[in-house]
């Protein structure tokens, strides 16, 4: 985008809303902070008139020494570039802000996000309820002055465990000798529970419409949290007529790990082996996004190697992490075991590699600010390349020959789960849920990080949107990112994989960062807020699987209770991204 | 299980001497131990991270079926082993201990990664279960963050070797016993310290009270 | 529609199923309980049987494998225990569970603080393996461990590892990781070279001073 672009949009923002919207200009801040009451006016603005059609981000801040709550937006468009980043202040006490479900519904999951770790309230909101707490918990975690059971300092490092340090183990401390605290005043005999949710659980049958003069009912069954097809714990409420799904309404939470409350106790580096846990079964695209937001603010750029290395690290997780998926969703459609036993055994060849090189098969924490850990080692670096040019593009074209022209896998695929392109932009949706509704919208390609600029590959895109094409998808960018490291195997240069030298306290200059990078899921962004100490003051991970899981509902209707599993197989959650 | 095996140590010597090798004196304990050991069937349930491991141990590389455990049953009925792979979460908690009190006797509980035993890296978070044997009791604990397939494996065998020193006596001895499934409330809530908790909160809102009091005449002052 | 699909795909499980008779017939006996064996299985070759038989065959771990650390101590000539660890705090300090907890030593008789740690724990049941510790400590006292056979009955009792777990000697560092070791040495070497070089370079400018100035005391007056 040139600046003439950015000025003249500026103008217009700034001359369609006089007085309401401002340029943010604290320092190291980007973007507007507009006026709540225009904010839904200057939303539609931005959609309709100046092409940013995605919503990719929402997010709240609590600025406690100032007293107010910040919502921050990241919108973009989807034929590439930048993002336009704006905020909402409001007051602290009295925190409402307009929710923009009605303009971008993929706003849906994560403005009940800010509602149940930060407490602000989104005004029309169709459903503003806990998302990844239960119903009825007792305050807003994330604000500054909530304190979490073990509490213990307000940073770290603590200062108990230096220089006078004597083990204990934190529930030894609590009175119950548990990890709980209540409110004053609470008594256990006199509570009742949220009902809304029990009604849930008990699975009401309601009667309802009757077709052909026949009384049908309608009924709620829960899938999950404990089962086999949901990937981990997650939970769906399906109401059903008959076998056909009429609602459903994606519960989670129920590995709500509280990564972000952790993240801005922790210092810089140590979220980096936090991001590991996040989507799991991609611990390395997680390094690279945090690693690009943190080295955003801290102004250093990787030497030529590292970020060669990065590039390859990224694509094998890519890879890795895709055809786990491919053998998981051929299990959601009932092949047993036999197709993902066939692609794990490639995943734990690829698992070698990082274990060699990073020192754990998933949890690699292997980026570091400016550079990567360590080198790769000669020999791994060759079993990577007869990886890349021999075993795996022989093996994917047999996992090709295997599945793909399936009668079974067609059958069950082509048509279920349909996501229209228009839908899946207004759902936020991202990665190869967004590509397969035929928006070939990459994060490599539309905003390039690291040096994706140099590779030569194809975005890969289908057109029908369907449970089948987001299968083809994932082969497609498996291959695709075998070329990637084929060029990249060829290019890499000689030389030091770390700019600077490694330190454990960083003093990150005072602002704010968005790194995102094109995961396995789809855009993972970081948003991270530093006050100029060692540790983040705002830490907050933009999830692909968490939003992917908007357009679920929308997808799931009108088919059989069978499909839905299908559906989130093919959606591809990771459960420790889902929920944080 | 070669005969060597199955013998008792103490009825080695009593088998005559052209017979050994083909008889084999054992006490009940042993022979249904053995089979007992060698057909643990572990449930279907992954929380976090560490079931992904769990996933690979199950898959051709590392294979557990060579351990008679292949059959992964998704219902607890069926299975005798869970094995708690992952953080535990309070929100998840009523479910963990609801599915332990519907396995089937005699069941052993694994907790597989550090999570699971202790909390591991997310034990200061608000909504993190310091470690599963708060609630149920565990047999095996397995280290590390996470354990590898080998780590996973080695714990199981941990287990079996436990259940080769049981008696049939013993095993059934808690047979049909419950745990209260906790309640989530305000914050998470075990049914068995009720009483407890209204004596902590009535304590904490009458330190609340005069700590008010106190700053009002303070103020006033 | 009309199965051909299905057909190709029984094809090659069919084909995969074979594979593992012809490799198993190829490689004959070889192809178990060997090194070269368990070898070709983590290859990019691989064809065949792929399952690593645990109890009796291990998965060799590469040298960068981490599992928890422990803390290394120097063999003196008569046995005698030389820790590494000075207490200066530094892995407490990354440690992103907080799971390390270090009582630095005092003199007795002075009361100031001595650089060796009087109490070393590291709660595994916190620890997260990530490596931080050990790649930050200055004096290559804490490393990770490679042994992961670590399950137990009683995590109270066994899971809060205390500085007499911990300690292994600097030869089972070198042993599980060779080139670190080496390289770490080598850089000690040099180091040390580097120290003496200096030292030996200082004593001999101030030979050379001595025998230029003449009363050397009033030159250090002078300065």
């Amino acid at each position: 985008m040139s600046e003439q672009v950015v000025a003249t949009e500026q103008d217009l923002l700034l001359s369609r809303f006089p007085e309401v919207v401002k340029p943010d200009e604290r320092k190291g801040y980007d973007g507007y902070i507009v006026d709540s009451k225009a904010l839904l006016d200057f939303a539609k603005t931005l959609r309709d008139d100046l092409g940013y059609d995605y919503l990719s981000s929402v997010t709240g801040v609590d600025y406690l020494p100032e007293g107010k709550m910040e919502v921050v937006y990241h919108a973009y468009k989807t034929t590439g570039g930048a993002p336009l980043v704006f905020k909402v202040q409001v007051p602290r006490e009295k925190p409402v802000v307009p929710s923009l479900v009605s303009i971008y519904p993929g706003a849906d999951f994560q403005e009940r996000e800010a509602w149940d770790l930060l407490g602000i309230k989104f005004e029309g909101h169709p459903n503003l309820k806990r998302i990844l707490m239960w119903e009825g918990f007792h305050g807003h975690p994330l604000r500054k002055d909530w304190h979490e059971p073990y509490y213990e300092e307000e940073h770290k490092p603590y200062k108990s465990r230096w220089p006078e340090g004597k083990a204990f183990r934190a529930e030894d401390r609590n009175p119950f000798g548990k990890n709980v605290d209540y409110p004053a005043g609470f008594d256990p005999a006199k509570w009742t529970p949220d009902i809304s949710d029990a009604l849930i659980y008990e699975g009401l049958g309601r009667i309802e419409k009757p077709h052909d003069d026949l009384p049908t009912e309608q009924i709620i069954v829960n899938l999950g949290p404990q089962h086999p097809s949901t990937h981990g714990v997650f939970r769906m409420v399906v109401t059903l007529d008959g076998e056909t799904i009429v609602d459903l309404e994606p519960v989670m939470g129920y590995l709500h790990r509280n990564h972000e409350k952790i993240g801005e106790r922790n210092t810089w580096l140590m979220n980096m082996p936090f991001t590991d846990r996040l989507d799991y079964l991609s611990p390395m695209s997680n390094n690279f996004g945090y690693a690009l937001a943190v080295e955003k603010l801290l102004g250093v750029k990787p030497p030529e190697r590292a970020e060669y290395i990065r590039v390859i690290m990224a694509e094998l997780t890519r890879i890795q992490n895709h055809i786990f998926a491919i053998g998981m969703f051929l299990n959601d459609m009932g092949a047993f075991f036999t197709p993902s036993l066939y692609a794990i055994e490639e995943r734990e060849l690829i698992l070698d590699v990082f274990e060699a090189v990073a020192g754990s098969r998933m949890m690699v924490n292997y980026f570091r600010f400016g550079g990567v850990a360590r080198d790769i080692p000669e020999d791994v670096m060759q079993k990577i390349h007869d990886l890349a040019f021999e075993r795996l593009p022989r093996r994917i074209d047999e996992l090709d020959r295997y599945l793909t022209n399936s009668e079974i896998v067609r059958a069950r695929g082509e048509g279920v789960g349909v996501l229209t392109a228009e839908q899946a932009i207004a759902y936020s949706t991202a990665g190869p849920v967004l590509r397969a509704s035929g928006v070939p919208y990459d994060v490599r390609r539309a905003e390039p990080y690291g040096i994706y600029d140099r590779f030569d590959f194809d975005v890969a895109v289908r057109y029908h949107g369907d449970v089948y094409d987001r299968y083809l998808i994932r082969m497609d960018e498996v291959r695709q990112s075998i070329r990637i490291i084929q060029q990249a195997l060829k290019q890499i240069p000689e030389g030091p994989i770390m700019t600077g030298k490694p330190q454990y306290q960083h003093r990150v200059p005072p602002g704010e960062s968005y790194g995102r990078v094109e995961g396995p899921k789809g855009e993972l962004g970081f948003y991270v807020v530093s006050n100029g100490k060692g540790n983040p003051w705002r830490y907050h991970v933009r999830a692909p699987s968490f939003i992917n899981l908007t357009a679920l509902a929308e997808m799931a209707k009108g088919h059989k209770v069978a499909d839905i599993v299908v559906i989130l197989g093919s959606i591809d959650i990771v459960l420790g991204e889902v929920d944080r | 299980m070669s005969t060597d095996d199955l013998n008792s140590p103490e009825y080695k010597d009593k088998i005559p001497e052209e017979l050994q090798g083909t008889v084999a004196i054992t006490t009940l304990d042993r022979i249904y131990n053995w089979g007992r050991r060698n057909s643990l069937w572990p449930m279907m349930f992954g929380l976090a991270c560490c079931a992904i491991e769990m996933i690979c141990t199950a898959a051709a590389r590392f294979d557990f079926a060579r351990f008679g455990m292949e059959v992964m049953r998704s219902s607890p009925r069926q299975a005798d082993v869970m094995i708690v792979a992952g953080t535990v979460t309070k929100k998840m908690l009523p479910q963990v201990v609801r599915l332990y009190n519907q396995m089937a006797d005699p069941k052993y509980v694994v907790a597989m990664g550090a999570c699971a035993s202790g909390g591991g890296p997310f034990k200061e978070g608000y909504n993190v279960v310091s470690g599963i044997d708060k609630y149920l009791p565990v047999d095996v604990y397995i280290p590390g963050c996470p354990p590898t397939p080998q780590a996973l494996i080695y714990g199981l065998m941990k287990l079996q070797q436990k259940v080769d020193k049981q008696s049939i006596k013993e095993v059934y001895r808690e047979a049909g016993k419950e745990i209260p499934i906790p309640v989530l409330g305000p914050d998470i809530m075990d049914p068995r310290d009720y009483d407890k908790i209204r004596e902590y909160t009535l304590k904490k809102a009458e330190a609340e009270a005069q700590a008010a009091t106190a700053a009002e005449s303070a103020q006033s002052a | 529609m009309d199965g051909t699909g299905i057909l190709k795909g029984l094809a090659v499980t069919f084909k995969r199923m074979l594979d593992t008779y012809i490799d198993d017939f190829k490689r004959g006996k070889k192809r178990y309980y060997t090194e070269e064996g368990i070898r070709y299985r983590q290859s990019a070759e691989v064809k065949g049987i792929f399952t690593v038989q645990y109890p009796e065959e291990k998965l060799p771990v590469p040298e960068e494998f981490r599992f928890v650390p422990f803390l290394v101590y120097d063999e003196g000539p008569n046995g005698e225990r030389k820790d590494r660890c000075t207490a200066c705090g530094i892995c407490t300090k990354v440690c992103p569970a907080q799971c390390i907890w270090i009582k630095r030593a005092t003199n007795p008789k002075t009361g100031r603080p001595v650089p060796r740690s009087e109490e070393f724990y590291i709660d595994i049941d916190m620890c997260m393996n990530c490596g931080l510790c050990a790649e930050y400590c200055p004096f290559d006292s804490i490393k990770m461990d490679h042994d992961y056979e670590l399950a137990t009955y009683d995590r109270h009792k066994d899971n809060i590892l205390n500085k007499e777990r911990l300690l292994k000697p600097a030869s089972y560092y070198a042993q599980i990781r060779p080139l670190n070791y080496a390289r770490e040495e080598e850089a000690k070497r040099q180091a040390e070279e580097a120290k003496r070089k200096a030292a030996e370079a200082r004593a001999k400018r101030m030979a050379a001073r001595k025998k230029t100035a003449t009363p050397p005391k009033k030159k250090d007056n002078e300065s």
